[in-house]
């Protein structure tokens, strides 16, 4: 019936901050009209955007997340007023940091999704896993989050081999 | 230790065709914290809220993961039934394995796989849940309405047949806005003021409306249901309970030669005075700038005739605190100033149409007062410059309306009709007269609209022209109109005896400080912002607060009467319960960490921040730290994400709630 799926050596892990006025709704919609994308993706909720800590973002990251999606109300049409705004101006400038550290900013996307777009949600997860998927996993965060360990931590088994060896 | 009770719906075969919802409810049974996990058919109906409730009581559960639809369809159903069986419904979390799972998957492997996560990452979020209470505000049954147009007025009275007390404030000495201005209204050509006028009364003998005229809201504190509004009540220097509205100091005020702004200026009145017959309440008050006895300390002849002794020329500005539960702003318009640029603004006036210069070039609410039977000449339409009746009128519409390059983009809404109403009306009054239209396009919608504007073509002569004016000049006693006809594709110029500029609709002057003051938003026009453009066009985003009329955005008097019962069914409906409650998803400050840098407060859409001192026993400040008002928060959750310091905190979304949700993927 269905075409066959290809197959893929790498899936990707992508996370999504919605906010829950817009894109959750606009995700629903997808859902309710029965549209299909990759299963790669798991959504988080929050009130707003203006609620997304770029904290979190290093967080998914460091957990293993291979892409990050931001999504939001569109500009203007923020149900709290103008959170949508302060996000927008906060990861303006938390990309930039980003790239200076040398995160692949390929692998973090940010978009609009009204309520009314659940064709575009579909669109936006379906090319970022596409991209994602390409670009291979994320190894960089997996290596910090070992390193921090060492300082801190002693243990994890990793830790333990570690120590045993010595 | 939570005992965490996992329900994972089938929703008939909506999830359960595409998930193994049994392999998911044993995967999550073995997470730690699950001391129960099941699968039912429908676990929104009344037998799965039973088997929840069940399982809450016989298993001892303290939270609860619901693995259904989206949230946004039932996670008040299960919230409440949560409630129902002794547990604080906050400590309930959905897992939309529906929408965004079963629904939008094929494979059932991958399907199957990833709902368990979803669950898993709900498990997790829902160990961090705290028990929130529900917030209750005080309601203070008592309302403010500022600006006593038609619009204002509407809602003072629906609100106070109510039989609840209203404060109507109005800038000006009388209310009546400028609906009292209008001659007749369009689409049924009723007089204005004979369908305002008992309005206007009603307001006065009303036992509910406390009515401050000649008065403006100086400041604005607290919160939806517990306002505290300062109101300056400027110095009448006319004591309004001595005062009986005779009128004689009027009729004896030696200065007689001030233009009056209520007739657009064609019109004369003395230094104390009524800004119209009608006016309520009926009692004068004397224009300070240009007073004798102000000027000069001579004179005071008002206070030599006025019988009951009403006049004070010591009077001074007084401040009254009135605390109200909600407010209604109904500001209402001004007219596009056409020959100024106002100050700081991006507007720009229009020079060529001579407007201010050639005295015969008026606006539409000029043509109103002079087409008002209680107007400056008696209703007969007559040139400003000579008395003489004008036999060629030439209106011209869409001054500053739709004209980006003046920086005005949108419609006025009113000038395709009052224009029609005008030609009407001036063939009425001057039975062998012509009247011409330039416009760019007629917008009639509205009942009875498209209707009335064709019978002003149609049987009431006037001639409509598809184009624009580019040029205006005076010759002779004539006003040469040049513009373009470019539905025939021909220069036109016309020889008119008047000209009437349909002026576009503008807010208020100082709209945008009464906004600051009451903390709602405004457009790049200062227009106010409502809440939602479809489905909550009468409340702005700051609770509590309501908008009726043209304050919001131009309209025509049925919709400023229908927003102003709108607004007023929302005060209502805010009264009609005697304390507030609110989900209580709203921020918290952790006092210990805050160091009061306020960057909370400057991110804040609702104002919800504000400054708390902390003392010590002997009333020493130590540190002011920031506070969030329960009942304005709005929950957005911006500052928290902003604060440096991690001080302040959104129940519901925390940061221990959503970092456990990344760390279970």
């Amino acid at each position: 019936m269905h075409p066959e799926k290809p197959k893929h050596d790498f899936e990707p892990k992508i996370i999504a901050f919605v906010c829950t006025w817009c894109t959750y709704a606009g995700a629903d919609l997808a859902g309710t009209s029965r549209m299909q994308y990759p299963p790669n993706v798991r959504v988080l909720k929050f009130p707003c955007t203006g609620r997304i800590d770029p904290v979190f973002i290093l967080k998914a990251f460091q957990q293993g997340a291979d892409g990050v999606l931001v999504s939001g109300c569109h500009p203007g049409d923020c149900h709290y007023i103008a959170g949508n705004f302060h996000a927008r101006r906060r990861f303006a400038a938390f990309r930039k940091l980003l790239e200076f550290v040398g995160v692949d900013l390929n692998r973090l996307q940010f978009s609009w999704v009204s309520a009314a777009e659940g064709g575009k949600w579909v669109e936006v997860v379906t090319e970022l896993t596409e991209k994602v998927r390409s670009m291979g996993p994320m190894v960089e965060f997996k290596e910090l989050a070992l390193e921090e360990q060492w300082s801190g931590a002693i243990d994890t088994p990793e830790l333990k081999e570690a120590y045993e060896q010595i | 230790m939570s005992r965490i009770g996992v329900f994972i719906c089938h929703c008939g075969e909506n999830i359960s065709r595409t998930v193994d919802v049994e392999r998911v409810a044993a995967q999550v049974g073995k997470l730690p914290g699950v001391a129960f996990s099941t699968d039912y058919k429908y676990m929104c109906s009344d037998p799965g809220q039973n088997l929840l409730k069940k399982a809450i009581q016989e298993q001892k559960l303290s939270h609860i993961v619901v693995a259904a639809c989206s949230p946004r369809m039932h996670e008040r159903t299960f919230r409440k039934a949560v409630e129902a069986a002794g547990l604080n419904p906050f400590l309930c979390e959905m897992a939309n394995i529906r929408e965004h799972c079963s629904w939008v998957h094929e494979d059932k492997e991958e399907a199957t796989a990833k709902a368990i996560e979803i669950v898993g990452m709900m498990v997790e979020r829902v160990k961090k849940n705290r028990v929130l209470p529900t917030i209750t505000v005080p309601v203070t049954k008592r309302s403010l309405v500022i600006g006593g147009g038609i619009a204002g007025i509407q809602a003072a009275l629906d609100i106070a047949d109510c039989g609840h007390e209203v404060i109507l404030v109005e800038r000006e000495p009388s209310i009546g806005g400028h609906m009292a201005q209008l001659s007749e209204t369009f689409p049924t050509l009723d007089c204005s003021q004979c369908i305002m006028t008992p309005k206007m009364v009603d307001v006065a003998n009303h036992p509910k409306i406390t009515l401050y005229t000649w008065s403006e809201v100086e400041l604005v504190e607290g919160y939806i249901g517990n306002f505290q509004v300062t109101i300056r009540r400027k110095a009448r220097s006319v004591d309004e309970d001595k005062c009986t509205g005779c009128g004689v100091c009027m009729e004896k005020c030696p200065i007689k030669k001030i233009p009056n702004k209520f007739d657009c200026n064609l019109g004369m009145r003395p230094a104390i005075y009524v800004p119209f017959p009608q006016a309520v309440p009926n009692t004068p008050v004397i224009d300070r700038a240009n007073c004798t006895k102000f000027k000069t300390g001579k004179c005071g002849l008002c206070q030599k005739v006025c019988g009951p002794g009403a006049i004070d020329y010591e009077q001074e500005d007084t401040l009254v605190v009135e605390p109200v539960g909600a407010i209604v702003v109904a500001t209402g318009f001004d007219l596009y100033t056409i020959d100024e640029k106002p100050k700081g603004s991006a507007i720009k006036g229009y020079g060529e149409f001579g407007h201010g210069k050639i005295p015969d070039v008026i606006d539409g609410m000029t043509f109103e007062r002079l087409a008002s039977a209680s107007g400056p000449t008696g209703g007969k339409i007559l040139r400003p410059s000579d008395g003489k009746e004008p036999k060629q009128i030439v209106f011209i519409q869409c001054i500053g309306s739709r004209a980006r390059e003046k920086g005005i983009s949108y419609c006025s809404k009113v000038c395709c009709m009052y224009t029609a109403k005008h030609t009407m009306l001036y063939h009425h009054k001057v039975h062998d007269g012509q009247a011409y239209v330039f416009f760019m396009d007629a917008r009639t919608p509205g009942k009875n609209y498209d209707e009335f504007w064709r019978r002003s073509i149609e049987e009431e002569e006037a001639v409509y022209i598809r184009g624009m004016v580019s040029r205006l000049y005076q010759k002779g006693d004539k006003i040469v109109v040049m513009g373009s006809d470019i539905a025939v594709g021909v220069q036109v110029e016309i020889e008119a005896d008047m000209v009437v500029l349909a002026t576009a609709v503008q807010p208020q002057k100082g709209a945008d400080s009464l906004a600051q003051k009451l903390g709602i938003s405004y457009d790049k026009y200062n227009f106010y912002s409502e809440a939602h453009a479809k489905l909550r066009p009468v409340e702005c985003a700051t609770a509590g607060i309501y908008l009726a009329g043209a304050c919001q955005g131009p309209k025509d008097i049925p919709d400023a009467v229908s927003q102003a019962s709108a607004a007023a069914a929302k005060v209502m409906t805010l009264f009609a319960k005697d304390k507030l409650e609110r989900e209580p998803i709203v921020a918290r400050v952790k006092e210990g960490g805050c160091v009061g840098c306020f960057a909370c407060k400057k991110v804040c859409a609702y104002g919800a921040v504000e400054e708390k001192e902390i003392r010590d026993r002997q009333g020493n400040l130590i540190k002011v730290v920031a506070y969030v008002n329960p009942g304005v928060c709005g929950g957005c959750g911006t500052c928290q994400a902003t604060c440096p310091s991690k001080s302040v905190e959104l129940d519901g979304y925390t940061d221990e709630q959503i970092v456990a949700m990344i760390e279970a993927l």
